[in-house]
């Protein structure tokens, strides 16, 4: 046989274990979600932020606190504006992409999505009321405004989750014949594995979140701008992202703990278990694993079985015990895992290590670099998520829900075409992602410069002679700012 | 008739029946901010656009989420049948989405005047089409395209007359939604020489649309025999009132009776919406799946009709103080006579707004 036939018959069994629709729609749903997870992040941790920075300038009178909610919520209004519109694209793609999924398990797996759904409407509304309510509603009243959207976060955050952990631990209904029956959807929405994946998602937002606002300040501070401004625009998100920090190894843990029993094949491709040891299992480092083997690798005595079945005796069930169709990418799956808690770890250390020097009355904040590797925690908290991400999901692949239904009979019967809607995503995608970093610099900048508003110019500006009225800035934005005074400003840069 | 399976299916038409008119007068202020001509003489209209979706779009925009949801949970086949047969308009839809949302925020903060253009054309353009896209969805859902079990043609499923012309309906009923709001706003705020324009733009809006909705009957009977019989017989009085509601608002424009020809806009283009459904009934799927053979497990039904009663009790009332905000004297600078005149003073406040207290 020469290596044209060869060939052809390698592309063969491709195609027949695989439609060429298959991958870029997994390519696609990997894009989609992956960029919208860190927008919903701001989505569910920013208002609980903002509430705390706004409630902290009307009770102690602090300007300088209220002029930093007031700006958060400018910035939030556009984070949330393409948080909405890239989870819509969530939605059509559910049915687009994996009607299989939807068509067999809608009713399955519906009930959660309809009670975000509420979440998202009462999210929406009191966004609105909030971002415009500045100057036209009473104080403590507007203040208010922002604490639904801390509350709609968690019940939007369990609800996807709760689907998600689904997935991966199905429950709620039974198979008999080939056909769904004894569908229970409250089983779905209350389902144990949820509760966990959603403290550990939630805290990963407050991380997100926390670590990036923090992360702005933190080099505003290294190009000089020592002020009260920010100081307080540095701690405030620092301490959400402590709390966060510090409890969200903890977390993962108890996420993790009945991973060997809901999912053994994902927890010998997080451990990089190529067999079953005959004691405790040695948590690995570096290394590949090929040909059903792991090689390179430095090997921790006992820890993987002590951290994943509290067990010193105990091995992880390795990758020999399960057939090559029913396991996952291994090596992806691996590295994944160990970049999410690596990360963890690193910024657990570091929030204990500055909290710790400031009891002992040494303040990290003079040091450059304490600010340098703040800077970059919001970029780390971030690829902490998507790591974990792509560790649960691909960690689940063969299947879609697990042990149940395989992605592949999930798919559409899409064409290879599929990858120029992927293409055409990614260029969107993209360009959002410009504009969105081009819009907040530039509203940084015009703050810093001391603009306290921001109109957009719908027009070119006015010559005298044309009078009055002929072109208009946003009042409302002109409107607020005529009353602030003008101290604050001064200090607000 | 009551029976649970016709109850989900009523609350998810409600859902359509919100999202055309609250979406629609959305994406309907896109049309007129396309057409309102170059910056210097656009800006009042873009300006005014700004102010009037700006708190509102978000929410108005979840309705489409509830109405997706509702259809996967409730009627999970029919749901994947027509993703799989309708899939390019629905790509079209959602781009609209995505880009008409993702630059008015942008454009809201845009610092130069070219940023402001660049995503004031891409917000305008998208808002026309998403609504043109998901018009043919409902022509195409109307006119039977969508075989039970799915993968109907990708082209010919929309591209026919009946999806075209509800298209071309949709992006009209927004249009003219629009019109009649902004309008009203517009005279709200004491901007008269704008509302005096949008008025003109309303008539003409409002009466072309009106002989689109009544022209486009007339392939409908033969590209669309099941739901042309629905239309004719129990939906005739809807469509009726419809018609009644559309000469209502332009009358009620004419005479300057702005408040009330909004009413009356929101009761001609719901009719329309309305039309629709009672036309279909009892399919999902026309002439292949009916609300009864279509629908999920009862427990899922009865589970979604709790989540619809919540919403009812919890998203109601809150959805009612956003729009009761966004008509208070407060949010509109009525009591100086305009935003204009409020340019460099205030907008009213109370006594007790932190901005007083803080020594200033
Ligand atoms: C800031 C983000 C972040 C950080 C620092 C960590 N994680 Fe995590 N992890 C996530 C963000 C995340 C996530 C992206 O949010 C996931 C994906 C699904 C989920 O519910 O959470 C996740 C999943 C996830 C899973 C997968 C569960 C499954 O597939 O069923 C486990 C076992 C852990 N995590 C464990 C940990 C441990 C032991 C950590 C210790 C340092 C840790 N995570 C830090
Ligand atoms: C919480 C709700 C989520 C749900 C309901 C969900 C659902 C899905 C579905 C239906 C698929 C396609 C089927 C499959 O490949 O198995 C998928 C794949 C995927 N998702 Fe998720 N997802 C969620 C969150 C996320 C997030 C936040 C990310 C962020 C990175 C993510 C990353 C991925 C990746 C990488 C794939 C492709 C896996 C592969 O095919 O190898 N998921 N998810
Ligand atoms: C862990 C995963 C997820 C979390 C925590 C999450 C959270 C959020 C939040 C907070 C928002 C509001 C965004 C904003 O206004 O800034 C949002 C929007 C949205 N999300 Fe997600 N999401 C997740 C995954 C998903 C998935 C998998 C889907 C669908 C399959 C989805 C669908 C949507 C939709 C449709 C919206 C828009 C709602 C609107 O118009 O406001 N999300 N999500």
């Amino acid at each position: 046989m020469d290596a044209t036939q060869l060939l052809a018959q390698a592309s063969d069994v491709v195609a027949a274990a695989d439609p060429a629709g298959l991958m870029p729609a997994r390519q696609q749903m990997a894009l989609s979600l992956g960029w919208h997870i860190i927008l919903a992040c701001f989505g569910v941790a920013f208002p609980a932020i903002i509430f705390a920075m706004h409630l902290r300038g009307i009770r102690r009178n602090d300007p300088v606190a209220l002029n930093l909610a007031k700006r958060w919520g400018k910035a939030s209004a556009v984070l949330f504006a393409i948080g909405a519109v890239s989870g819509t694209v969530l939605s059509f793609e559910m049915g687009l992409l994996w009607p299989g999924l939807m068509g067999t398990f809608g009713d399955v797996l519906g009930l959660p999505f309809a009670f975000e759904g509420l979440a998202f409407f009462l999210e929406a509304i009191f966004l609105g009321i909030y971002l415009y309510g500045w100057g036209k509603m009473p104080p403590k009243l507007h203040l208010f405004m922002v604490l639904p959207m801390a509350i709609t976060g968690v019940i939007g955050t369990y609800c996807v989750l709760a689907v998600n952990a689904w997935m991966n631990a199905p429950v709620g209904f039974d198979i008999v014949g080939g056909e769904v029956v004894n569908i229970e959807p409250w089983a779905v929405l209350f389902n144990q594995h949820a509760f966990l994946a959603f403290a550990h998602m939630w805290l990963a937002a407050y991380m997100v979140t926390g670590f990036t606002i923090a992360a702005v300040y933190a080099v505003g501070m290294l190009k000089g701008r020592r002020d009260r401004h920010h100081r307080l625009g540095f701690m405030v998100p620092f301490a959400f992202a402590t709390i966060a920090a510090l409890a969200q190894p903890l977390a993962g843990h108890f996420l993790g703990h009945d991973l060997a029993e809901r999912q053994p094949a994902k927890l010998a491709a997080f451990e990089y278990a190529d067999e079953t040891a005959d004691g405790a299992t040695p948590l690995t480092i570096g290394g590949f694993y090929i040909d059903g083997e792991v090689k390179w690798a430095i090997e921790i005595p006992y820890l993987s079985s002590v951290a994943s079945l509290n067990s010193f005796t105990e091995p992880v069930p390795g990758l020999d015990q399960f057939p090559e169709e029913d396991q996952p990418p291994v090596n992806f799956t691996h590295y994944s895992f160990q970049a999410m808690v690596g990360i963890g770890l690193l910024l657990l250390a570091a929030v204990a290590l500055y909290w710790f020097l400031r009891w002992r009355k040494k303040d990290l904040l003079e040091n450059r670099w304490f600010l340098r590797f703040m800077a970059v925690t919001g970029l780390l908290a971030m690829t902490a998520m998507e790591a974990g991400w792509i560790a649960t999901e691909v960690g689940r692949q063969p299947w879609i829900v697990y042990g149940v239904m395989r992605t592949p009979e999930a798919a559409a019967d899409h064409s290879g075409g599929l990858w120029g809607i992927y293409g055409a995503s990614v260029l969107l995608y993209g360009g959002m992602t410009i504009a969105a970093i081009v819009i907040l610099r530039s509203m940084a900048r015009r703050w810093r410069s001391g603009a306290a508003d921001l109109p957009s110019p719908y027009g070119p500006r006015p010559l005298p002679a044309d009078g009055p009225g002929e072109v208009r800035e946003c009042a409302d934005e002109k409107a607020d700012g005529a009353n602030r005074p003008t101290a604050e400003q001064g200090a607000a840069k | 008739m009551m029976s649970l399976e016709f109850a989900v299916a009523a609350a998810l038409f409600a859902g359509v029946v919100a999202y055309a008119v609250l979406g629609g007068a959305d994406f309907g202020s896109g049309f007129h901010d396309l057409t309102a001509g170059g910056a210097r003489r656009g800006a009042p209209l873009r300006t005014l656009i700004d102010h009037s979706i700006g708190p509102v779009w978000e929410a108005n925009h979840v309705w489409l989420i509830y109405v997706l949801v509702m259809w996967w949970t409730g009627f999970p086949e029919s749901f994947a049948a027509t993703m799989t047969t309708l899939y390019v308009p629905f790509v079209l839809a959602l781009v609209g989405i995505v880009l008409r949302g993702a630059s008015f925020a942008f454009r809201k903060y845009s610092e130069t005047l070219w940023q402001a253009k660049l995503f004031g054309v891409v917000f305008a353009t998208s808002s026309v089409l998403a609504p043109f896209f998901l018009g043919t969805i409902v022509g195409a859902l109307a006119s039977g395209r969508v075989p039970a079990d799915g993968n109907g043609d990708p082209w010919s499923s929309w591209i026919n007359p009946t999806a075209l012309l509800t298209g071309c309906i949709s992006v009209g009923t927004c249009a003219f939604l629009a019109a009649t709001f902004l309008t009203a706003d517009a005279a709200r705020r004491g901007e008269n020489a704008l509302a005096a324009k949008l008025r003109i733009r309303s008539l003409v809006v409002g009466a072309g649309t009106g002989i689109v909705v009544f022209a486009g009957l007339i392939p409908i009977e033969h590209d669309a025999p099941t739901f042309w019989d629905g239309l004719t017989s129990r939906a005739a009085p809807v469509m009726a009132l419809s018609a009644l509601g559309g000469i209502a608002t332009l009358v009620l424009l004419w005479r300057g009776r702005f408040g009330p020809a909004r009413l009356a806009a929101v009761v001609a283009v719901a009719a329309v919406m309305a039309g629709w459904g009672i036309g279909q009934y009892p399919w999902v799927l026309v002439d292949q799946v009916s609300i009864a053979d279509g629908a999920g497990a009862r427990a899922t039904l009865q589970g979604l009709l709790v989540a619809v009663g919540i919403a009812a009790v919890i998203v109601g009332p809150a959805l009612g103080y956003l729009f009761y905000l966004t008509q208070s004297p407060e949010w509109n600078g009525e009591a100086r006579g305009g935003v204009e005149a409020g340019e460099g003073g205030s907008i009213r406040r109370g006594d007790s707004h932190w901005s007083g207290r803080l020594g200033n």
